[in-house]
């Protein structure tokens, strides 16, 4: 890993990070994935990924419901924590200008 | 009456027969947290709803329609939404977050109403802190600060869910609730001497829970005794049609083996765990595990021994591996599900910013401790293109080995048996320099969240300077009763779980 991934994956996960913060990071990133790098020598050829740990003992289907209203109206709870809002709206900055 | 050194099964008989109310348990507990602040166990206290969520259980009760938990005050993980208290994951990213809904765990515990008839009726007495979005293993990643542990002040309370180990070992709530991702509930527990449970992947809802790896995220107990671990447990589980995870098979008492013996018509009193076959994984027992810590773990299994069980060697091969496995998956979930938080709806704004996309960008980078940015990092990096196959395909692959191997190990066994951390608890500060020193003391919890099992923490003893040990025991698929059976044997036979902290009054 070098320091042009670190912007890179920066960018990729909306964070910001200055050219003092990413030289930080780096070398701790780079610790990690020395640790990680032990996985390279285990033969996982023709095995299946194991995405979810209950796939390893039975067939999960996908649990699906009546297609019903269930749910009252909760626009003034769910507008309690807007950190801005006009008319009932979640405000952002103008993206079409 | 000293009610925070009293089990919940106790205080229920208690309430039951009217000796106390649950008004002047709610009190009594609000009290002594506002006495003990100094060990940073809660977030946010409402003293106000808790009495009334009491006069509610008093009246259940007056009127016979109370269950066995009815009364009992509970603290929740700041990492259960709750109407009323904030929900923060100790993050300032969520600083002053007002759920408009609660988690299906605070809903079964909670008191009963018209749309929740089945609430066990448990009181609300806050939210507990841990390390932000529950990564970690100290709760020094807590935006508020690191809890304390009420053993010893200078030493950390372990994470994530340190704020309910301490708020329940410094007798700030009688039982508590937490999450354990890679050894979440198990270490924290072992770290206060409490006994905690992380049961079977699927049993307890995650809806509700801030999610941080929703394929190893799973809720459980933190209270005095294996006894209150089952009553807890067997309140919070249920099968919940908003969590798609959520096994149908979830609701049942899993106390249901507490006082008999491991095999059915075995009249042998001294020896109740007759035809038990512990295995003690050799890779447990390896180096890197500190001497006291294997003195105490070795005493316990000897003391399982004399109460009828069979001591065998087991293998778990890839227990090393399981760091890098998880330390690659959990990010990557981590990263994924930490997208949300993008400043629109909720959570972190920041006061200045360009355009939208600048907005996105500031607001996570100030909303986000250094620890959470990190594993974002490091997710966003195994998932991108490119590396995809080699680390984020691979770290499963290995993950079916690691379940397999367990699977192994259960053709020889009944119960897994070790030590839950390497090491007792740290001084504050000691590790947070080094996030991968940091990672290493998860060594021996993290397969179980791989492998999805049920897996406890028990306290089995003290180092020389008087700091906790637990051992922990690790079940196959949906044997919690069991795991929690032998657990209360051994504590019918031990008392270290009784000791109290000489600081805490």
């Amino acid at each position: 890993m070098k320091l042009d991934d670190v912007q890179r994956i920066a960018h990729l996960s909306r964070l910001e990070l200055n050219q003092a913060e990413a030289e930080a990071v780096l070398p701790q990133l780079q610790a990690i994935f020395s640790l990680v790098e032990e996985m390279q020598a285990v033969d996982t050829k023709g095995l299946e990924p194991l995405a979810h740990p209950i796939l390893f003992i039975r067939d999960l289907a996908q649990p699906l419901r009546v297609d019903r209203v269930s749910e009252s109206d909760q626009r003034a709870e769910n507008m309690l924590s807007a950190p801005a809002q006009q008319d009932g709206y979640f405000l952002v900055p103008r993206v079409i200008e | 009456m000293s009610w925070h050194n009293t089990p919940i099964a106790l205080m229920a008989k208690a309430l039951a027969a009217k000796e106390v109310s649950s008004t002047e348990l709610t009190g009594y507990f609000l009290d002594r947290i506002e006495a003990g602040k100094r060990w940073n166990a809660y977030l946010d206290v409402n003293a106000h709803l808790s009495l009334e969520q009491a006069k509610a259980a008093d009246a259940l009760i007056a009127s016979g329609k109370g269950g066995k938990l009815t009364g009992i005050p509970v603290a929740h993980k700041d990492v259960f939404v709750t109407r009323g208290w904030k929900s923060t994951a100790a993050s300032k990213m969520l600083d002053g977050y007002l759920s408009p809904f609660d988690a299906t765990v605070v809903t079964n515990l909670g008191i009963p109403s018209e749309t929740n008839p089945s609430g066990a009726g448990m009181v609300c007495l806050g939210k507990t802190n841990m390390d932000e979005f529950a990564m970690g293993s100290s709760n020094e990643n807590s935006a508020y600060g690191p809890v304390l542990n009420p053993w010893n002040a200078q030493y950390v309370s372990g994470g994530s869910s340190g704020g309910s180990a301490a708020a329940v070992a410094a007798g700030l709530a009688p039982i508590a609730t937490g999450t354990d991702t890679g050894g979440s509930i198990r270490q924290p527990a072992a770290f206060c001497s409490l006994t905690g449970i992380k049961p079977t992947y699927g049993r307890v809802s995650r809806y509700g829970m801030i999610a941080y790896a929703s394929s190893l995220d799973q809720a459980g107990p933190m209270g005095k005794t294996a006894e209150d671990c089952a009553m807890l447990l067997s309140a919070m589980s249920s099968h919940d049609p908003r969590d798609s995870t959520s096994l149908a098979d979830s609701g049942e008492d899993y106390g249901r083996y507490l006082n008999q013996p491991w095999k059915e018509g075995n009249t042998n009193p001294g020896k109740p765990l007759e035809g038990l076959r512990i295995g003690l994984p050799k890779e447990f027992f390896a180096d890197g595990l500190a001497q006291d810590v294997a003195n105490s773990v070795n005493a316990a299994a000897k003391a399982l021994q004399d109460l009828g069980a069979t001591l065998i060697e087991v293998s778990l091969p890839k227990t090393k591996l399981s760091i890098p496995v998880y330390y690659v998956l959990a990010p990557a979930e981590a990263s994924s599900n930490l997208s949300r938080f993008d400043g629109v709806r909720y959570g972190h704004r920041a006061n200045e910013y360009r355009d939208l996309g600048d907005m996105y960008q500031k607001s996570r980078t100030e909303g986000f401790g250094a620890e959470v940015r990190r594993r974002i990092l490091i997710g966003a990096y195994v998932l991108s293109h490119g590396y995809y196959d080699a680390y984020y395909l691979q770290a499963q692959k290995i993950r079916r080995i690691i379940a397999a191997d367990f699977q192994a190990a259960f053709n020889q066994c009944d119960v897994i048996l070790g030590p839950v951390a390497p090491d007792v608890a740290w001084r504050l500060g000691e590790k947070s320099k080094d996030p991968v020193q940091m990672y290493l003391e998860d060594i021996y919890t993290l397969s179980t969240n791989l492998a999805g099992l049920p897996a406890m923490s028990v306290p089995c003893g003290f180092s020389p300077n008087n700091l906790p040990i637990g051992l922990q025991l690790i079940g196959n698929y949906f044997s919690e009763a069991r795991l929690l059976q032998v657990a209360h044997q051994y504590q019918q036979a031990s008392d270290w779980h009784l000791r109290q902290a000489s600081e805490v009054a």
